[in-house]
């Protein structure tokens, strides 16, 4: 396979953008795990795919459009949803997890309208729901590389006060911190990696890539260093697994990364039982 | 003479109509040990957070270390311990060390990496709370009021000038709560911080403690705790209903 990466360009852009979003998904995955968001990652990922249907009817009856590359107005979509969902979750205070079937709900509702309108798109919207080894193109490339130097960028010069919202907002508030402002860019940062994300994984199976490698690894890591460490081996194991069977197989890599890491959390779950059991 | 480190004059508060707090004026001395005592729904919490700069008063003003609260920017020098039942969430993956090096990130400040001593800076914190041992643990895996102990150092650890804690023996073993005093005690004695502590357990208001204060909207009373010895039940009861019982 390695002779094939090394001959065929849409190969080489498939694996080095799953490479890239096996690191940066379950990086800022861990701390959408531990502050309860889990479900916000989906939430986006539909908002996105809205975007990107609204895309891909525009191209199809805009012919000066035909170019323009989907995962743009994704990226819009899932930046105003990230800031629509905190509205809300302000708005209702004491039911914040009601922000999530709201966006959700509107997402998945107007990919509807617009897949529709389009009266049915062909196998292209197939891709980006499920993911896919030969779509990647390089523009995709060099948009999740830009998103993967934003998201390490703000990880890098954030870290001490991510944890510290992460692990207790109140008394984030009360020390002084810029607890909103960082919530916020943390917001846009997980609506880039859920638009990154969409072209290997595809958008209905992104939140999987951000949440199943952080959920094996708090089986075993001890502490929140170590969580990260084990969550970015987890992915980047699912990633390199998943594709190589979805390119011999010819698979959607969605279903094969996410079965991957699905099996990883089962056999980490399995081993620290049994590793439980001989210790006691 | 002792340095006025808290200063509130006539603070109101309300949600929509229900009147919270009502005219509280309050001043807490460096060096202090002060409980608040107050029941449920007695303002404790508003109070609290009107103190840490999350709720601005209606009327009223709050000095600290001698500015208004609005423009009062020093937050490192008033350790804050929240109430350990809703910090956060029990099986969060991170070290005792992790955690209380956290408390540093404010005075290291935006864009700068932790300094090279936070681990020493963690030792010390620890043991000041009798907590080393359990440095490479997971938080976890301790019990309520070793927690509570951790958050304690984290606070301690940017070396504040004032604690607050929030309810701190909710979740403590009665037997513990003792042992729990003595090292507020000591904290206070012999790295001289002023300490304040809300609770709704009158019980709780132990001989370590050097004044009370007793909230229900506003200040029923504030002064030594000999002089609160001497207030009668009916007194009490007067201020709270009957939710706050003393215990001879």
């Amino acid at each position: 396979m390695i002779e094939a990466i090394l001959n065929y360009e849409f190969l080489q852009n498939a694996f080095i953008s799953g490479l890239i979003i096996g690191v940066i998904a379950p990086l800022l995955g861990v701390f959408i795990v531990v502050r309860r968001m889990s479900l916000i990652a989906d939430a986006l990922s539909h908002v996105t795919l809205a975007g990107i249907a609204g895309s891909l009817y525009l191209s199809q009856s805009f012919s000066a459009l035909v170019l323009l590359n989907p995962i743009y107005l994704g990226i819009v979509a899932a930046v105003s949803g990230s800031i629509l969902i905190e509205r809300l979750r302000r708005l209702y205070k004491h039911y914040e997890e009601l922000a999530i079937p709201i966006i959700m709900s509107a997402g998945i509702g107007l990919t509807a309208i617009f897949v529709s309108l389009a009266s049915g798109f062909n196998t292209d919207l197939m891709s980006y729901l499920f993911g896919s080894v030969s779509a990647v193109s390089r523009q995709d490339l060099w948009v999740v590389v830009c998103i993967a130097i934003v998201v390490i960028l703000f990880i890098f010069l954030f870290f001490k006060e991510m944890f510290v919202l992460a692990f207790d907002e109140e008394y984030a508030s009360a020390s002084g911190l810029p607890a909103k402002s960082i919530h916020f860019l943390f917001m846009l940062v997980v609506a880039l990696v859920i638009a990154a994300s969409m072209r290997i994984v595809g958008i209905l199976l992104v939140s999987s890539l951000i949440t199943l490698p952080v959920a094996a690894s708090m089986r075993i890591a001890k502490g929140f260093k170590q969580t990260i460490l084990y969550s970015i081996l987890f992915g980047e194991a699912a990633v390199i697994i998943g594709l190589s069977t979805a390119y011999y197989l010819n698979l959607a890599p969605g279903g094969t990364i996410v079965v991957t890491s699905i099996l990883i959390l089962l056999i980490v779950i399995l081993v620290k039982k049994i590793i439980l059991k001989t210790n006691t | 003479m002792s340095q006025t480190l808290i200063d509130m004059k006539n603070v109101s508060f309300q949600y929509e109509y229900t009147q919270v707090l009502k005219n509280i004026s309050l001043k807490v001395e460096e060096g202090d040990f002060l409980a608040i005592l107050g029941p449920n729904g007695s303002g404790k919490s508003t109070l609290l957070k009107i103190l840490l700069g999350l709720l601005k008063p209606m009327a009223g003003e709050v000095q600290l270390f001698g500015q208004s609260n609005e423009v009062f920017r020093n937050r490192e020098w008033i350790g804050y311990v929240s109430q350990k039942s809703n910090a956060f969430n029990s099986g969060f993956p991170a070290t005792v060390e992790e955690v209380v090096k956290s408390g540093l990130t404010k005075k290291v400040g935006l864009f700068k990496k932790m300094p090279k001593d936070a681990n020493d800076k963690v030792k010390i914190a620890l043991a000041s709370v009798g907590m080393e041992p359990f440095r490479t643990r997971n938080i976890g895996q301790l019990s309520g009021g070793q927690q509570q102990r951790v958050f304690i150092a984290r606070a301690l650890i940017s070396d504040p000038k004032v604690l607050i804690l929030d309810e701190p023996t909710v979740g403590i073993d009665h037997e513990n709560v003792q042992s729990f005093y003595d090292m507020l005690a000591k904290l206070n004695e012999e790295q001289n911080k002023t300490i304040i502590l809300v609770t709704h357990d009158v019980d709780t208001v132990s001989n370590r403690i050097s004044h009370v204060a007793c909230l229900n909207q506003t200040i029923h009373f504030h002064g030594f705790k000999k002089e609160f010895d001497t207030i009668s039940q009916n007194q009490l009861d007067n201020w709270y209903g009957h939710s706050v019982r003393k215990i001879h």
